[in-house]
């Protein structure tokens, strides 16, 4: 009887035409196509006229700008430092938000407690956490420093951010910092999908806590780790506060990657038709990462058509 | 597809395998344990052990806030000592009040300029959001998948990747540098979020309850005020505050999109205090913790919906 009516319901509502729809949607549908679709061709546009540093528009210009991208010299050094700062960060991220998230569905005194710790760094403003790095990481007042050395991990303070590498990889460690949280809660919402009584079923059938978590539990959190992968690797990808407060002051291109070098593009050089070129560029990379996730994830089934 | 399904999600596939196993579990499971008392007395003992670890990792999480909030409390010779002392000598409260007069930036108008920016943002993005998870939910039609899809991407494109696109646009269109097209990109890029996670929540309500409200003689208007508003509340709440959150913290795009001093986020302003060879840290310090602070409150509201709105679903 229900099922009738459902199917009823269901032919009236296929039936419903886009023009009834519309109304609903257009007020999306105009922030996204003005705010969004239109930038992207205004980009695309852009990357093919010459601009003036004054922003004056002198005309066609073929590909002369995306030329002068992959002419640019610092060009292989920032490809290298982009690909090795996303799969970096995201990499070390999901290792230690695999252990977190583990550790987290424990049951212990203090859980609630901690899971509202841990969440501080997600919500706080990325750029307001990396600068206490900035402050801490000083070679002379720096309260990290001054940790390290009373720990005994180090002789002496060390300048971290007075060098493109070690000011890079301090960089990626407070982008992994601030990545943990997410992914420890998308790993965390996953673990609790694995059914409670297959975890004891292959206790009981003998296997050790390491064997139950690769052969059982961790084939459970692929579909959690794809999300929380792509998610990253976007998010990582298109960071910029970070690098910019902690290596900005770095002279050169040795600790930038291609989103930082678009930001110096516009600011510091005023070239925004080569930063366009440039954002083109990083604009089909993302798009390229969103059809693998659209691809492997397949977030789309959750839309009943 | 049924409503069912995807309350549950993909919570549900993994489990097919499951069933011929449990069997096992059950028989041994009935069978009383000789060690039972003793595996509990050690079972509390470690639980304590993992407490121990879990103030740990909270300290670890916690350091760089301690440090700001350390910091917010040292006068400015205090914080630039070598070599430094991790506590204030004395706790002085000055810096709270002498932040909002400095020359490195006119910080009660960032303020000002980011609570604007940021309730714009939000009530833009819900009352554009709020239909179109409405309708997407309630009804079929054909260019929904599109429409959903489209959605989708824009959560997955971020305003720095579309930096000089919005920068000409605003420029063409005489609003750059205002506060109002901060509003505009806020409000854009939040959309997504805002509209997939009240769209779950709709989709959870039962048809049949709207469709009693209109035999009653409510309209569409009425209905959705009266009954899917108290139901879908949670959802929307958690919109608003992700929302509230997500341009209270925007940086990136006001970086590139407003020159102005006075119309600048706090965010931006905030790094107006390093200097290349002077810094004031206390100040740094002291804006952070005002803009922490009220987010993290927000933030711990919304908690446990959050993995459902920010991966769309692909997570329970």
């Amino acid at each position: 009887m229900t099922t009738t009516r459902n199917k009823a319901l269901k032919r009236h509502a296929r039936r419903q035409t886009t023009l009834q729809a519309l109304p609903w949607l257009a007020p999306a549908l105009i922030l996204i196509g003005g705010v969004v679709i239109f930038p992207v061709g205004f980009m695309i546009y852009t990357s093919f006229r010459d601009l003036s540093r004054f922003g004056k528009d002198r005309g066609w210009t073929g590909f002369d700008n995306y030329v002068r991208v992959f002419g640019l010299d610092p060009l292989p050094t920032v490809l290298t430092n982009t690909v090795v700062w996303t799969f970096g960060v995201v990499l070390v991220t999901v290792v230690i938000s695999l252990a977190l998230a583990q550790f987290l569905n424990k049951n212990f005194p203090g859980r609630k407690t901690l899971r509202m710790i841990i969440i501080v760094p997600w919500a706080a403003s990325v750029v307001m956490t990396s600068t206490v790095f900035v402050y801490g990481l000083d070679p002379f007042y720096g309260i990290i420093n001054k940790f390290l050395v009373d720990l005994g991990l180090m002789d002496e303070p060390y300048g971290f951010l007075k060098n493109a590498t070690s000011g890079f990889l301090s960089a990626m460690a407070v982008a992994v910092f601030v990545s943990v949280p997410f992914t420890t809660f998308v790993v965390l919402a996953g673990l609790q999908t694995v059914p409670h009584d297959v975890l004891e079923a292959a206790q009981i059938d003998g296997a050790g806590k390491v064997q139950t978590y690769w052969q059982v539990v961790f084939p459970m959190l692929r579909p959690a780790l794809a999300v929380a992968a792509i998610i990253n690797i976007i998010n990582v990808f298109n960071s910029l506060p970070i690098l910019k407060t902690m290596t900005g002051s770095i002279p050169g291109y040795d600790a930038d990657t291609t989103t930082t070098l678009m930001f110096k593009l516009i600011q510091s050089d005023r070239q925004i038709d080569t930063a366009s070129a440039l954002s083109v560029v990083n604009f089909v990379v993302i798009l390229v990462v969103i059809g693998i996730y659209l691809k492997v994830v397949k977030p789309m089934r959750e839309v009943n058509a | 597809m049924t409503r069912s399904t995807q309350a549950e999600g993909f919570a549900t596939a993994p489990q097919g395998n499951v069933t011929q196993t449990s069997h096992k579990y059950v028989t041994k499971q009935n069978l009383p344990s000789p060690n039972a008392t003793k595996r509990l007395k050690s079972g509390e003992a470690g639980r304590w052990g993992l407490t121990i670890v879990g103030v740990i990792v909270a300290l670890v999480f916690l350091v760089p806030y301690l440090i700001m909030l350390s910091g917010a409390f040292k006068s400015r010779q205090e914080i630039l000592r070598v070599p430094p002392d991790y506590l204030p000598s004395d706790w002085r409260f000055s810096n709270f009040v002498n932040m909002w007069s400095t020359p490195e930036t006119p910080l009660p108008q960032n303020l000002y300029s980011t609570v604007i920016i940021s309730l714009g943002g939000t009530a833009l993005a819900l009352v554009v959001a709020l239909p179109a998870a409405y309708y997407t939910a309630r009804h079929s039609f054909r260019l929904k998948l599109p429409f959903m899809l489209l959605v989708l991407i824009t959560q997955m494109l971020q305003p720095t990747v579309l930096a000089s696109g919005l920068f000409r646009e605003f420029v063409t269109l005489d609003i750059n540098d205002t506060r109002f097209a901060m509003i505009l990109v806020n409000a854009a890029f939040n959309l997504s979020f805002a509209i997939w996670i009240m769209h779950s929540f709709f989709a959870t309500v039962p048809k049949e309850i709207e469709e009693a409200a209109w035999i009653d003689g409510c309209n569409r208007g009425q209905s959705m005020v009266r009954i899917m508003l108290p139901l879908v509340w949670p959802g929307i709440v958690t919109a608003i505050i992700f929302t509230f959150i997500a341009c209270w913290n925007e940086f990136a795009a006001s970086l590139i999109l407003l020159p102005t001093d006075t119309n600048q986020p706090l965010t931006v302003a905030l790094t107006k205090f390093i200097g290349q060879y002077e810094s004031a840290w206390q100040y740094v310090f002291a804006v952070s913790i005002i803009g922490i602070l009220p987010v993290v409150a927000l933030f711990a509201m919304i908690e446990k919906h959050l993995v459902s709105g920010l991966t769309a679903g692909g997570v329970k």
